[in-house]
């Protein structure tokens, strides 16, 4: 053997070690098929996840034609934009828009507070009991919300509240709201990682516990009050069920208060008695319903893109998973 | 005797508070009074109403009239509506399917979004997408318009193929929950950054610990992984078990709602306050029963000091009783002394 076959074979040897190396990696580095394997697993299940809401604007832009034609599929041949004013305008859109940021709004505020202020008291004080009302606010959120809710709305009916809003306000006001128990936890973990050394200070400066609280405790809350807010709209928003039964007030068909989900909820037969008196409408087809639940998702979606970094953020920050 | 004489002193005295702890004892109430008045007027309260309702049978006219019915709420429930325990039934299996699923689906995507990779950004916000855009009327939108299934994937050949070798009971369960894939893959969007969250705080030392005595992917994955984030598969569990039940794709909760409005004489609120304690138990269970498969052994450490501490109290009883009976065998000697009937053994012989 010369030296010429040797050096021949060293080589070949080392570049199929490269190349071994290259597919499955190194203890230091990630292989490349494991990598391809990995990213080709997201993207797919990614789609899945996107399906719906591709399926839902691409078939809302359709117009009768394109659904009966076997041959459009995703793409609609032309942008058909009068499934988003018919659907608007069976919607009430603007209106309903502007009841749901009240209905979701004012609420969420109260129970802002009410949460930070209980999730404090339970953080930064000993007292007798806590243990039992610690232990009463997990409960709460087990417990579901039907077993409350008939002796509930009798009380709200007694006091005249159904169909206003506030069967959503008082328990708000009295840290019940919505998912309450979640918020006040989310403010006792965050509550207990502010350094107390900071609020000793200051009460040795003469501040009082409350006065301590707003000077000290609140400015220092901004994210965990950010992620609050956000979560307790959006729950607040999407909430159609106790929306329906309290703030709508299930008993009356006209009634002032109805945002955007509970449109959508009684989208067909508001559709087709609005049809059948207007004259002009298209008929009720699946681009009018993809379009007016567009059309829901529509502003959520917009803030979600906005406040993106906030929301996903949010669960690090609230200390869920422990320090 | 010494030990327990050091115990008792440390020991702090019940009742009495310091001034300070008094003074904050007060601050705390006040922070929480709130939330208490709250629990009271809008939890505790209507619970108690509500297990009141129960026995009866209300008509709501002109104010509520109360007759007193007993259990035949609950057996009417269960001998007149059959739709609502087949729904039960459903309910029950779907939780019982879909909360796994749901969990381990939303561990993987964690870990594959906690390796190194680009575009992590991106992903997390694809697969946090949901949580913001669902809501009942939304989710029954699109599962009606067929959105919720893809037209690829071939759910009949699953379901028969499960058909062959399970009960038909579990196998249509399980045929409608591939039905519904990417709905049960939406709920888990809270899940995924929980996960992911627990999965970046551990600590990258116990790796490479690992990784230097010769370990594998596949073992740290069980040995190091898993245990860290067992705490948090308990939680995801009962968040998930939470919001499907208050979900508003539950049939369950529905039928609550239309049989309280239910212009029959024989329901109205006292049977749907029945319906929804049925269903608060059940969904109790269904937590307890995740409860006691996940909930964590405390760790060995723990275990060590808790057997200690009880060896600690045991050998404080046991002295604590030698101490009375040395006590009370010392006063019968004297009492007995006193009497000049006790005598000690002298080694004489005769006594």
């Amino acid at each position: 053997m010369d030296l010429g076959t040797i050096k021949e074979r060293v080589r070949k040897s080392l570049t199929k070690e490269k190349f071994h190396r290259f597919l499955f990696g190194t203890k230091e580095k990630q292989g490349f098929l494991k990598e391809l394997s990995v990213y080709a697993l997201l993207i797919a299940i990614g789609f899945v996840y996107l399906y719906p809401v591709f399926y839902m604007f691409s078939t809302s832009f359709m117009n009768q034609a394109d659904l009966l034609d076997a041959s459009v599929k995703w793409i609609p041949s032309s942008l058909y934009i009068d499934n988003y004013i018919d659907a608007a305008k069976s919607m009430d859109f603007w209106v309903s828009l502007l009841k749901g940021f009240v209905i979701a709004g004012i609420p969420t505020i109260l129970s802002v507070v009410t949460c930070m202020i209980t999730g404090y008291g339970f953080a930064s004080f000993e007292f007798r009991g806590k243990k039992i009302m610690m232990a009463l606010l997990v409960f709460s959120y087990i417990l579901p919300s039907q077993v409350t809710m008939i002796p509930t709305y009798v009380l709200y009916s007694n006091m005249r509240l159904t169909g206003t809003i506030w069967a959503f306000v008082l328990p708000a006001l009295v840290a019940n709201g919505l998912n309450a128990p979640i918020f006040i936890l989310i403010f006792y973990q965050f509550f207990k990682q502010v350094p107390k050394v900071l609020i000793e200070a200051a009460q040795i400066d003469g501040a009082g516990y409350w006065k301590s609280f707003f000077r000290i405790a609140i400015p220092s809350a901004g994210p965990a009050i950010l992620t609050v807010f956000l979560f307790c709209f959006v729950w607040y928003w999407n909430e159609s069920y106790l929306t329906e039964l309290y703030v709508k007030g299930i008993a009356n068909s006209h009634s002032f208060w109805n945002n955007l989900v509970i449109q959508l909820k009684d989208f067909d037969s508001s559709f087709e008695s609005r049809a059948t008196t207007g004259g002009t409408m298209t008929s009720l087809n699946e681009s009018v319903r993809m379009a007016a639940t567009a059309l829901t998702i529509l502003p959520l979606l917009i803030m979600y893109f906005f406040m993106q970094r906030h929301f996903v953020e949010s669960i690090d920050r609230t200390g869920i998973t422990g320090e | 005797m010494n030990l327990l004489a050091i115990k008792k002193k440390n020991k702090k005295p019940k009742g009495k508070l310091g001034k300070l702890e008094r003074k904050q004892e007060l601050a705390g109430y006040s922070f929480v009074s709130i939330w208490i008045i709250g629990m009271l007027v809008f939890t505790l309260i209507p619970m108690c109403q509500s297990f009141y309702y129960m026995w009866f049978k209300i008509k709501a006219r002109n104010g509520l009239q109360f007759t007193y019915v007993g259990t035949s709420n609950i057996t009417q429930i269960w001998i007149e509506d059959p739709d609502f325990i087949q729904q039960i039934a459903s309910y029950v299996w779907q939780t019982l399917l879909q909360v796994p699923i749901i969990v381990v689906f939303a561990l993987i995507i964690a870990i594959m979004l906690n390796g190194k990779i680009n575009f992590r950004g991106i992903f997390r916000l694809i697969f946090f997408l949901p949580v913001i855009i669902v809501s009942g009327p939304v989710m029954n939108m699109l599962v009606s318009e067929g959105a919720a299934s893809i037209p690829a994937l071939n759910t009949q050949a699953v379901v028969s193929a499960f058909d062959m070798f399970l009960p038909t009971a579990i196998a249509q369960q399980l045929g409608t929950l591939f039905g519904n894939m990417i709905m049960t893959l939406w709920y888990s969007g809270v899940q995924i950054l929980i996960f992911l969250s627990a999965l970046q705080k551990i600590d990258p030392g116990l790796y490479e610990a690992a990784k230097m005595d010769g370990g594998s992917d596949w073992e740290c994955f069980w040995k190091i992984t898993l245990p860290t984030i067992k705490p948090m598969i308990l939680i995801n569990a009962v968040y998930t078990v939470i919001f499907l039940s208050s979900n508003e794709q539950n049939q369950l909760i529905n039928l609550i709602k239309t049989a309280m409005f239910s212009a029959t004489a024989e329901r109205g609120y006292g049977y749907a306050s029945a319906m929804a304690w049925i269903y608060s138990i059940l969904v109790t269970i269904i937590v307890l029963i995740f409860f006691a498969l996940l909930g964590s052994k405390k760790d060995v450490y723990d275990r060590m000091v808790k057997k200690r501490k009880r060896l600690e109290i045991k050998e404080e009883r046991i002295a604590r009783r030698v101490e009375r009976r040395s006590v009370r065998n010392a006063r019968k000697i004297e009492r007995q002394r006193q009497k000049g009937m006790f005598r000690t053994y002298d080694g004489s012989g005769d006594y």
